[in-house]
């Protein structure tokens, strides 16, 4: 494996092994002296465009718990103003012979580019709305420590699925490992192309969250609500799209009474009392502090499983 | 200038039939066909095998200068120009300063004349700074020693229906077109930089929907019928635009169409990769569109093959997909693309080809002197193409400052041998002349 790009990337024995590794690293993050030699004398970049608490942090955690040198570097906003171009802005860090960048940026596809033109592996930490593979392999991480095998278990994304990076790489991670996927959203909120989309990949499609909850699914992920989208132009109003698509507490009394072992994810920073209620973010179902804590063990394990070649292993 | 003996050539009479012989041309004029009997002073060119047709005209080029001659030159895009069998380009008006005054007009072609290679037909906007708000000087463009007859905003859509209605009266008395860049910005984010439809999904890239395009050529043509005016789809998409423009010609409507090398052959699917060489607007769209365009190439609904040559400095290229240029090269390839996908094939002849690069775009343009047929007194505007050639395009080969072309690497079947302005070479197998 030299990039973690997409989720597509990740065959399912990647993934396997990958959640695998991860499992160990949640052991050692667990003990009082965290630090492991293994990426001692690596060099990593975080090289983030775009702001982000989560997800950075546990990169930088990440690398530091292995030994690696992390520097994080905040890139400017949108690259068409003047100056650099993303290549020169890239090509400039690969010239100091790092060992990976990290990469988040407000555009889709900035990782893809960036791989073609780095000696450095690349991961994908968020690439607009695009694709997010590590978290979909902390979700699964998570996922799987409270259900076991997802095999068969019926997962349902819910919300902004259009401008959604956790959906993309989700769809792709969960059917890897053998769930049934169902996606809901409003018509204006589904990606375009998502019926052929969702045929193809054996997804299921509905506007319907109540009739999706009645039916006990294993898991319920629910998507964040962008501020900038909720001026009317994909729903009419907030107040609305909570009635239509918020897990308020009655939705959660109605999941848990249709399956008691249902599990709630949510990738965060949450809109509380918009897409989700805080009984639901707080409830003995979220599973939403486990997911903050699997991101470094996951975060560990695709840097180790990148930059801990043979010539490091001793 | 020598005068010229074309020996051996093959071309097209009036009615299509291809005949053979010799092709003479004295100070710019085509003098006689089939047996030349005086051939003194003549210098001769053996053509065996070659087949001569009118100058390509095409009708939407981008020239960049002035403001932009890092990215192409008149000069760099005339030598494109002639090496891809041109004999004249409408430069468009997307400039800095924009071309919307009859001064800016001129200044574009009189560095036409400058260099010599092609004619360049400057293209006037529709709007004062491409605005789309208030009419440019459209008059006093055409009364300029430019004649400007072809106007657009290129790059953005005249989508003000009073602004367009407006356009289209004004323009009539003098049989001026708008070329319009069918797209409804309203009906697509404003970072939309792909088509929307499963691809952009996927990816994650904004998309602008085929009914931005057929709405507004719609809605033009509903404008060309109220006002009698003259509409020019510039480079249609899709099947559902091409549709429209059909339905319009079926009923008389005066709306004619352009298609762009890369939207016949180039599919959507190109875009998994991010590379911003395949961002063009309006995006390469999916197989059912491009098989659609043929189609409609083929039978007429698409007038003219216009290239949308759009020369991009690599540093404007090389951002994020979403942030990066629009556009691609077009000027020296768009015979051989469009030989080696309709010719070799069978769906078009050569014939065809002299229709839809050639006889139609300089009709459209009013340009008299270009896309004449290959007849004595006839102006010496000419090509000479060899159909049998395999051509592999490198990049670092071309004439335009740019570098931004989709079809490096690939081989094509059809090369443009030798183009004549007015009885001179202005190139010859792949090198310009001095200009």
């Amino acid at each position: 494996m030299r990039h973690l790009l997409s989720s597509a990337d990740l065959t399912r024995d990647d993934v396997r092994m990958l959640l695998a590794t991860a499992a160990e690293m949640h052991d050692v993050q667990r003990r009082d002296v965290k630090k492991l030699p293994t990426l001692r004398g690596r060099t990593i970049i975080n090289l983030f465009f775009e702001d982000s608490t989560r997800t950075r942090s546990s990169f930088e955690i990440a690398g530091k718990w292995m030994s690696a040198d992390t520097i994080n570097i905040t890139g400017k906003g949108s690259s068409t103003s003047k100056g650099e171009s993303l290549r020169d802005t890239v090509m400039t860090i690969d010239a100091m012979s790092v060992d990976c960048v990290v990469i988040r940026h407000m555009a889709s596809g900035a990782a893809h580019q960036v791989a073609q033109w780095v000696d450095a592996s690349v991961v994908n930490a968020g690439d607009g709305t695009h694709e997010h593979p590590t978290q979909a392999l902390l979700d699964a991480y998570t996922m799987e420590q409270r259900l076991g095998s997802l095999e068969g278990r019926r997962v349902a994304i819910v919300g902004d699925l259009t401008h959604s990076r956790v959906f993309r790489s989700n769809a792709i991670t969960l059917r890897r490992l053998g769930a049934e996927v169902t996606l809901v959203a409003p018509p204006t909120l589904m990606p375009s192309g998502i019926r052929p989309w969702a045929e193809r990949d054996g997804l299921h499609l509905t506007d319907d969250l109540d009739a999706v909850l009645a039916d006990g699914p294993d898991a319920v992920m629910m998507l964040r609500v962008q501020r900038e989208r909720m001026s009317g132009g994909f729903f009419p109003t907030p107040r609305e799209y909570t009635v239509g698509f918020g897990l308020t507490r009655d939705r959660l009394r109605a999941l848990t009474d249709a399956n008691p072992e249902a599990v709630i994810c949510h990738p965060g920073p949450m809109n509380r009392g918009l897409e989700i209620s805080a009984d639901a973010a707080d409830g003995a179902r979220s599973l939403v502090l486990d997911q903050v804590s699997a991101g470094v063990a996951v975060r560990m394990a695709v840097l180790y499983h990148l930059l801990a070649g043979e010539e490091v292993a001793a | 200038m020598s005068d010229l003996l074309i020996t051996g050539v093959t071309w097209h009479d009036a009615d299509g039939t291809p005949r053979t012989g010799d092709v003479a041309v004295r100070e710019g004029t085509v003098t006689e066909v089939g047996r030349v009997e005086d051939t003194e002073g003549l210098t001769r060119h053996d053509a065996d095998g070659l087949t001569l047709l009118p100058g390509f005209v095409d009708l939407h080029t981008h020239l960049r200068q002035p403001g932009r001659e890092d990215a192409e030159t008149v000069v760099s895009g005339s030598r494109a120009a002639a090496v891809g069998g041109y004999t004249a380009v409408l430069a468009m008006a997307n400039t800095t300063p924009v071309t919307d005054t009859a001064e800016a007009a001129e200044h574009v072609q009189r560095l036409g004349r400058d260099c010599g290679l092609v004619d360049v037909v400057p293209v006037g906007a529709v709007t004062k700074g491409l605005e789309g708000a208030e009419l440019a000087e459209l008059g006093l463009m055409h009364r300029s020693r430019a004649r400007v007859t072809v106007f657009s905003d290129d790059g953005r859509c005249v989508a003000d229906p009073r602004v367009m209605r407006r356009a289209l009266e004004y323009l009539r008395p003098f049989d001026g077109v708008v070329s319009q860049h069918s797209q409804d910005p309203s009906l697509a984010g404003p970072q939309a930089c792909c088509h929307e439809g499963e691809l952009s999904g996927r990816l994650g890239l904004p998309g602008w929907p085929p009914v931005a395009e057929a709405s507004i050529i719609a809605r033009d043509a509903m404008l060309a019928r109220h006002t009698g005016g003259r509409v020019h789809v510039a480079h249609v998409s899709t099947a559902e635009g091409l549709d429209v423009v059909r339905w319009a010609k079926e009923r008389g409507i005066r709306m004619t169409a352009e298609v762009a090398p890369h939207h016949l052959a180039l599919g959507t699917d190109l875009l998994t990769g991010y590379d911003p060489v395949y961002k063009v607007n309006p995006p390469l769209r999916p197989t059912e569109d491009q098989e659609a365009l043929r189609e409609g190439l083929a039978d007429g609904t698409i007038d003219a093959v216009a290239t949308d040559h759009a020369p991009h400095a690599r540093h404007d290229k090389e951002h994020a997909f979403v942030d990066a240029a629009f556009g691609m090269l077009g000027l020296e390839t768009a015979f051989s693309v469009v030989h080696d996908l309709l010719v070799t094939t069978g769906r078009m002849t050569m014939a065809d080809l002299a229709r839809v690069l050639s006889t139609a775009p300089a009709g459209i343009a009013r340009l008299a002197d270009h896309g004449r047929p290959v007849a004595p007194g006839e102006p010496a505007n000419l090509v000479l193409v060899d159909p049998t050639a395999a051509v592999t395009v490198d990049r670092d080969a071309s004439h335009s400052l740019s570098r931004n072309t989709p079809w490096h690497g690939r081989t094509l079947t059809g090369a443009v041998h030798t183009t004549i302005l007015r009885g001179a070479v202005t190139a010859r197998e792949g090198e310009p002349a001095p200009c």
